[in-house]
């Protein structure tokens, strides 16, 4: 009974600054775009039929590509130094996650903006590269997907970082030891052993950096220019330039369509292979 | 040396500035019972690992079945070890677990099928294969981390504390059944324990460590009856003692003085060897080699001192009795629960505790 009431406030909040908006963002998605940007309450399906766009679906190929690059590039750079975190002594992994999180402490927009100092023209990057005679002329970076990548993978990496040392800490050095010692080699040990008994952190990892790197719309914005357009800022540009916001809540609620079936399909996947193995 | 399974040559192991090992030589012969006792830090669980592979030697080799294994990964040594608390795969079933290191080395389909089915068998696990760990009590747990090993015939299967996790009752049942299975595979186990009731129950020989130091090697009866010194005869057991020196020698016999004690009592003993008058000296008696009377004298033993019980302990099995020698000196005795009309000692009681020159152990101090 008290149980139930201590779920109130969240569930309250939640109700009211959550559910509520997201309901109205739904509705919004069926009517249309008035002649001066506001909202006509006539039901159509019209926008959503409009997404399939040969234009706007290169958008969501592209941020979908992206998203997947930024997935996997955190994930690899981001297992080494998770792993090496926790097999550290307790004392140095406070340190070093301190380390990871530090970033958290500035505002994103001003380190994306630090981001265009290093990787423009006359940046850092190339004029480091330059006097050390590894390339000729400068290299343009910022303003191309290499740059919203870069910019992605540094933002979200500690995403990443965090739920997959929380899974190899967990991790028994003694079961890594038993795999050793019944003659798994190296890349067995990994793939037998670590991976699958990590997997919680790697999954977790996995979605907190796909989902926000699949709507993001500063780095993009900041790092790939007009040219490299992503479903953030297509929404972005929909409510706050065109001011179509029935099209703009349309684009949204693809996007979250698309991020929950691929949960879905995971989830399901995951059962029913577990069934199997248990059923071996 | 054909019989030689594991031959330890002068080893030294250092971490940090704790020299774990220290220039230990130790040769385990070919399907014996081997176990390394000592208390926690003596280094046997170190020296464990250096046979497992996941340490090296700073100093000296290891020889297993006669090839060194220096530089040698664990994944390529002809041994297996039950670790102390399992480390069992959670994500893979009793037969996943069993069957990996098989796999590993490629082990055909049937034949891993039929190898794993027999250990499963010896472990009387096969109605359990589909489980996950989680779903298995401990004693279970152990029995697959035996078969996870076993399967993979090992020259020298490595045990850390195997009974360690399992409460008093099934470490007993487990401990008789360990023993059967080594007999019956007939490979050399190492194991390593603190628990000395356990390394006595199950080896063949035993070694005692303190220290990273090798303090004493023999079977379960030498090292128990004959222990090399005071620690020793401390750790296997309980052990009470009279510290003196030899006042006179006689042949085969001594007689020591010990100071505190009546001067007309002078304990007769076994001399240690090359002792001469005035060697100061240790005796050692077990506790359940006393014999404790009302009588004032009574053929039979050579030595009797006067003590008062100052504790009587009924566990069961036996009484235990605290007795206060002269001179503050305390002892055990313990005296099996004949039942009937055996007549029990009360607090407070004098009595004469009595033991044949036989039952004392004297070590030069």
């Amino acid at each position: 009974m008290l149980a139930g009431w201590l779920l109130a406030p969240a569930l309250c909040w939640m109700g009211v600054f959550f559910v509520l908006p997201l309901a109205l963002v739904f509705v919004i998605s069926f009517a249309s775009r008035g002649t001066y940007g506001g909202v006509e309450w006539t039901f159509s399906l019209a926008n959503y039929l409009n997404v399939v766009d040969p234009l706007y679906l290169k958008i969501f190929l592209r941020s979908l590509t992206l998203a997947l690059a930024t997935t996997v590039l955190c994930l690899v750079l981001g297992f080494p130094l998770a792993y090496y975190i926790a097999r550290l002594p307790v004392r140095w992994q406070g340190v070093w996650l301190l380390l990871v999180m530090i970033p958290f402490w500035t505002n994103f927009l001003v380190r994306t903006y630090a981001w265009m100092f290093m990787l423009r023209a006359e940046g850092l990057l190339n004029t480091l590269a330059m006097g050390l005679g590894l390339i000729a002329s400068p290299i343009e970076i910022l303003y191309s997907p290499a740059a919203v990548l870069i910019g992605l993978v540094y933002g979200y990496l500690p995403f990443m970082v965090l739920p997959l040392y929380a899974a190899i800490e967990r991790l028994a050095p003694s079961v890594v030891e038993a795999a050793w010692d019944l003659y798994a080699p190296a890349w067995a040990v990994f793939w037998r052993v670590i991976v699958p008994m990590t997997k919680p952190g790697i999954v977790a990892g996995c979605l907190l950096v796909f989902i926000p790197s699949l709507g993001a719309f500063i780095t993009p914005d900041l790092l790939g220019g007009a040219r490299t357009m992503m479903v953030g800022n297509l929404i972005q540009h929909e409510y706050l330039v065109v001011r179509d916001w029935p099209f703009g809540s349309a684009i949204s609620f693809v996007l979250m369509g698309l991020v929950l079936a691929g949960v879905m399909a995971y989830v399901r996947a995951e059962g029913s292979r577990r069934e199997l193995e248990v059923r071996r | 040396m054909a019989d030689v399974s594991v031959d330890i040559r002068n080893v030294v192991k250092s971490h940090g500035a704790i020299t774990a090992v220290d220039h230990l030589s130790l040769e385990v012969r070919k399907g014996e019972f081997f176990s390394i006792l000592g208390p926690s830090g003596s280094g046997k669980t170190t020296t464990l690992r250096l046979l497992a592979g996941f340490e090296h030697p700073d100093q000296g080799d290891i020889l297993i079945e006669g090839r060194s294994m220096r530089l040698v990964p664990p994944n390529h040594r002809p041994v297996n070890l039950v670790f102390q608390n399992y480390a069992l795969f959670p994500h893979l079933t009793v037969f996943g677990n069993i069957s990996f290191g098989l796999e590993m080395r490629r082990v055909p389909r049937a034949e891993l099928r039929s190898r794993v089915e027999t250990v499963l068998d010896m472990v009387r696990l096969t109605s359990k294969q589909d489980r996950l760990p989680a779903q298995l009590s401990g004693g279970e747990q152990q029995r697959v981390a035996l078969a996870r090993a076993l399967v993979n015939h090992p020259s020298v299967l490595l045990l850390d504390e195997p009974l360690g996790a399992l409460d008093q009752q099934l470490r007993q049942d487990m401990q008789v059944e360990l023993k059967a299975i080594q007999e019956q595979v007939g490979i050399t186990f190492i194991c390593v324990t603190h628990h000395q009731e356990e390394a006595l129950t199950m080896s063949d020989r035993v070694a005692i460590m303190n220290h990273g130091r090798l303090l004493q090697v023999g079977s379960p009866q030498e090292i128990y009856e004959t222990p090399a010194s005071s620690f020793v005869a401390n750790f296997i057991g309980v052990s009470n003692t009279l510290v003196g020196h030899i006042r006179s020698l006689n042949g085969s016999c001594c007689g020591v003085m010990v100071p505190g004690l009546p001067k007309a009592q002078a304990i007769v003993a076994r001399p240690p060897a090359g002792a001469g008058v005035g060697s100061p000296v240790t005796l050692l008696l077990r506790p359940e080699r006393l014999h404790l009377s009302r009588e004032v004298s009574l053929p039979g033993f050579d030595n009797a001192l006067e003590a008062r019980i100052s504790k009587a302990i009924y566990n069961g099995s036996e009484m235990q009795y605290l007795l206060s020698l002269a001179d503050g000196i305390s002892w055990k005795a313990r005296v099996p629960n004949a039942g009937g009309g055996q007549k029990r000692f009360l607090p407070g009681e004098a009595v004469f505790v009595r033991w044949t020159v036989d039952e004392g152990v004297v070590l030069p101090e």
